[in-house]
């Protein structure tokens, strides 16, 4: 395959010069106007993307807890019926879950992963657009059904025989098990992405021992996503065929059963919690060794941790079944793995205090944000493990205790590391610091107001105020309990406002960053602020955890990749020797328009199961002109060929 | 070509020069190789979760089959011996794209696709001995969702291999094409090898 007869290849030298620079910005970077938009691949422009995306839904999640905290501020209230308040518990849910907590990690992943292991693009950058407009229009149809009142209204984990074709005529229930349909699917192709960029796009040096414990992190949870979400997609299948086509799998009558939905969920379900989680460690696994200036301690032990937590997470999702009729014997193997499973969690936090205790710490936002972390996320923990006993689990099931533990480990085991990791890294994405003013508002209002919102919710389920009911009599005793609450919901608000307000205002008024504003250590601090189209001109050769720390700084850049064509370096699993070359992809519109075709189907399928067979005809016609070779192209990439 | 160790050369302290790398390299070395897997780790995820509810609901009613005879036995077996001959060819399109040889990839290519037309049409009689419906019960259902989980193997692979194919008679080509025969030829190994379980599942469980 050596027949091509065009010029001799043009690479890049070390240190490259200002030609190869401008050739390489050129080789890299998105098309212009609104095609080349719609055409674009690089990662940096999908991460943004998806990262203004996944927070665009955090608000309109938000939105809805307002509406629901409005609506329970005081007894026999009636702003909101019961009709809509299903719906508006079961939109928050489902989209704090499955459009805002997990797809904003795998974001956070497909902006930072490449540029911390020091390459030039994700593996799969088409399939990763893909991906990413997936999510979009399904969120987006999601949203729509509930503006058009056909939005889900049986909770955010559907538990049949509620969500079956008896109890829950129309199309609501529909349009939701397409939308895991299109999550997922995302969720998925992401995790194939980001497990293969990290084996085998790593700079040379970057050895297993030396990843950063974020991008650990975020290779543990596309792991633990190829394993769970399966299992959703399986369930929220044979509901939806259960629904359209006549299917029995949880219909009694006909030889199913309902708490087969409950095992395939929550299969998926409980290890979804730690697909949010462990990113959230990885952030603070980032932030706390820059703002304590000091390398992590029990680096192997954090690893070795999360690993852990990721197989143990497969073996606790019982527990959120302690109520059905299940072996009590079988449940007391899930009480003890659900204990089991602090240890690793407790592991992390150790190492995390020992960091801190032996740094000199410097208080910037991002630093505030992860200590918030330790109060915030060890009383949801032990909260859990209050949960994991049965006897106390039956109690409480169904409850607010409930509603405030998973919002004490949800928010504050992600949501106070992403605010933070939103801090430090905004000046890598943008070039310029948030304020730092703002940034002390926006966390002391979000701290205090988590509280006030989410603290009381642990007495009212010890009272026994039951979850997702619309209104509750005065004679229960509850209303000061919720006004204040609902307070608390008033001061998030007012935090998230100025988040929303730093963002913007920064970004043509932050002070400029340049390449590393915070001193840090790892490889995405070595490059501009933004970083180029290509990332780095030339690719940087690692020779510590740190390598930014380390006494002689990078040890060495790699020389002779194409400064003409989307040419990467491709290095050993182990050891991150190079050990080929590979070329990607160029931009293209067909991945936009498959995301168009697979929406067409999943979509069309909710009206007819004939829109599976004819649906796939586009899918099909856009899948092969995405794949389909061009001369142009190809004749560049023969140029370079060595078999 | 195989050959593991890399040939980068260090003429000055700092530069690593890899100018002189492969391009075109098969197996877990490929990129595409990696995607395939994760893409076959997810799918057999399904398919695992799929013969678990197969057995939990089996577990909770008194007749299995519910209401209904078992399959005939015929055209899954016939099926399942033209799955497993098709991994011939398929073993020689791989070879022969690891050889990067275009003629033994057109040939053995073709001949792949005439047996997945093979695979098809017998599936299609399969589907009509199945003497069950989906909606007749639960058990019914359940080996259709099986069943169809496969046959949409069956229905991509064929998809894939035919482009593959009609690609290496038209071009235009290069090295890393035959690495994407090379892991199409593996994806495929990944369909014949998870129906064995679901045969034995949908066909034989229902007697045992």
């Amino acid at each position: 395959m050596t027949t091509a007869s065009i010029a001799q290849p043009r690479v890049n030298s070390v240190p490259p010069t200002a030609e190869q620079a401008a050739a390489l910005e050129n080789a890299w970077r998105d098309p212009p106007g609104l095609a080349g938009w719609l055409s674009a691949i690089n990662h940096k422009s999908i991460g943004k993307r998806f990262i203004v995306t996944a927070f665009g839904f955090f608000v309109l999640g938000g939105l809805l807890a307002a509406a629901m905290r409005l609506q329970l501020a005081r007894p026999d209230n009636h702003l909101i019926g019961p009709d809509l308040y299903n719906q508006i518990f079961t939109m928050h849910g489902t989209t704090m879950m499955f459009l805002f907590a997990v797809p904003v990690m795998q974001a956070m992943s497909v902006y930072l992963v490449p540029l911390m292991i020091g390459t030039r693009s994700v593996a799969f950058p088409r399939m990763n657009a893909y991906a990413y407009w997936v999510y979009l229009f399904g969120g987006l149809m999601l949203f729509i059904a509930f503006a058009m009142n056909i939005g889900p209204d049986v909770g955010w984990f559907a538990y049949v025989p509620l969500s079956g074709p008896d109890y829950s005529p129309g199309k609501r229930v529909d349009f939701w098990a397409q939308m895991i349909t299109f999550t997922e699917l995302s969720g998925l192709l992401e995790a194939v992405i980001i497990i293969t960029t990290v084996f085998k796009l790593r700079a040379p040096g970057m050895t297993l021992n030396r990843i950063p414990l974020l991008v650990w992190g975020m290779l543990v949870t596309a792991f633990m996503v190829m394993f769970a979400m399966p299992s959703v997609m399986l369930a929220s299948t044979a509901l939806i065929t259960d629904r359209l086509v006549g299917t029995h799998f949880y219909n009694p009558a006909e030889g199913g059963d309902a708490i087969l939905w409950q095992h395939l969920f929550w299969f998926f379900g409980h290890p979804e919690v730690y697909l949010i989680f462990i990113p959230g460690l990885g952030f603070m696994s980032s932030i706390i060794p820059t703002f304590a200036r000091r390398p992590i301690f029990g680096y192997s032990a954090m690893v070795l941790s999360l690993i852990a937590t990721a197989f143990l997470a497969f073996g606790l999702w019982v527990h959120h079944m302690f109520a059905t009729n299940l072996p009590e014997l079988g449940k007391s193997f899930f009480t003890a793995v659900s204990m089991l499973i602090a240890v690793p969690s407790a592991i992390q936090i150790f190492c995390w205090l020992a960091t801190l205790w032996t740094g000199r710490l410097v208080f910037r936002t991002p630093l505030l944000f992860t200590l918030a972390f330790f109060f915030v996320l060890v009383l949801g923990g032990m909260t859990g493990l209050m949960l994991a006993s049965v006897p106390l689990d039956l109690q409480v099931h169904d409850t607010y205790f409930v509603v405030a533990h998973l919002h004490y480990v949800l928010i504050g085991g992600a949501v106070f590391p992403l605010f933070g990791a939103v801090y430090y890294w905004y000046p890598k994405i943008t070039g310029r610091l948030m304020s730092e003013r703002l940034g002390r508002w926006n966390f002391w209002l979000f701290f205090i107001g988590f509280n006030v919102t989410f603290f009381p919710m642990h007495l009212l389920g010890l009272h026994g105020m039951p979850r997702r009911v619309y209104t509750y009599a005065a004679s229960m005793g509850w209303g000061p309990l919720n006004l204040l609450a609902t307070a608390g919901g008033v001061l998030i608000a007012i935090s998230v406002v100025l988040f929303v307000v730093n963002v913007w205002r920064s970004r043509a008024h932050g002070a400029p960053a340049g390449a590393d504003p915070w001193g840090g250590g790892t490889l995405e601090w070595a490059t501009d602020s933004p970083p180029p189209a290509c990332n780095f001109a030339a690719i940087p050769v690692v020779q510590g955890k740190e390598p930014l720390w380390e006494p002689q700084g990078i040890a060495g850049h790699v020389a002779g990749l194409s400064t003409e064509t989307r040419e990467v370096l491709v290095t050993t699993v182990l050891d991150a020797r190079p050990d080929s070359r590979d070329t990607f992809p160029i931009p293209s519109i067909w991945p936009v328009l498959g995301a168009v075709a697979a929406t067409g189907l999943f979509i069309g399928s909710i009206f007819t199961p004939w829109a599976v067979v004819w649906g796939c005809i586009p899918v099909g016609i856009a899948l092969t002109a995405w794949f389909w070779p061009r001369r142009r192209e190809t004749a560049l990439h023969l140029a370079e060929e060595k078999a | 070509m195989n050959d593991p160790k890399p040939s980068v050369v260090s003429a000055h302290p700092g530069v690593l020069d890899v100018a002189e790398l492969q391009t075109v390299v098969f197996s877990d070395r490929s990129l595409m190789w990696w995607g395939t897997v994760g893409l076959m780790a997810i799918e057999g995820t399904v398919f695992a979760l799929g013969i678990v509810a197969y057995f939990y609901l089996r577990s909770h009613v008194e007749h299995w089959p519910m209401s209904t005879p078992a399959p005939a036995l015929l055209w899954g077996t016939v099926n399942t011996a033209i799955l497993v001959i098709s991994a011939w060819p398929n073993h020689l399109a791989k070879r022969a794209a690891e050889r990067l040889d275009r003629r033994g990839v057109q040939v053995w290519l073709t001949v792949c696709l005439a047996a997945s037309f093979a695979f098809l049409v017998v599936r299609w009689f399969e589907f009509e001995a199945l003497n069950c419906r989906w909606d007749s019960d639960a058990y019914g259902s359940i080996v259709w969702t099986l069943m169809g989980l496969h046959t949409f193997h069956l229905i991509t692979d064929t998809w894939d291999t035919t482009v593959l194919d009609v690609l290496f008679f038209t071009g235009p080509l290069e090295g890393k094409r035959f690495s994407d025969v090379s892991e199409n030829a593996l994806y495929w190994y990944f369909v014949v090898l998870s129906w064995l379980p679901i045969y034995a599942v949908v066909y034989w469980a229902p007697r045992a």
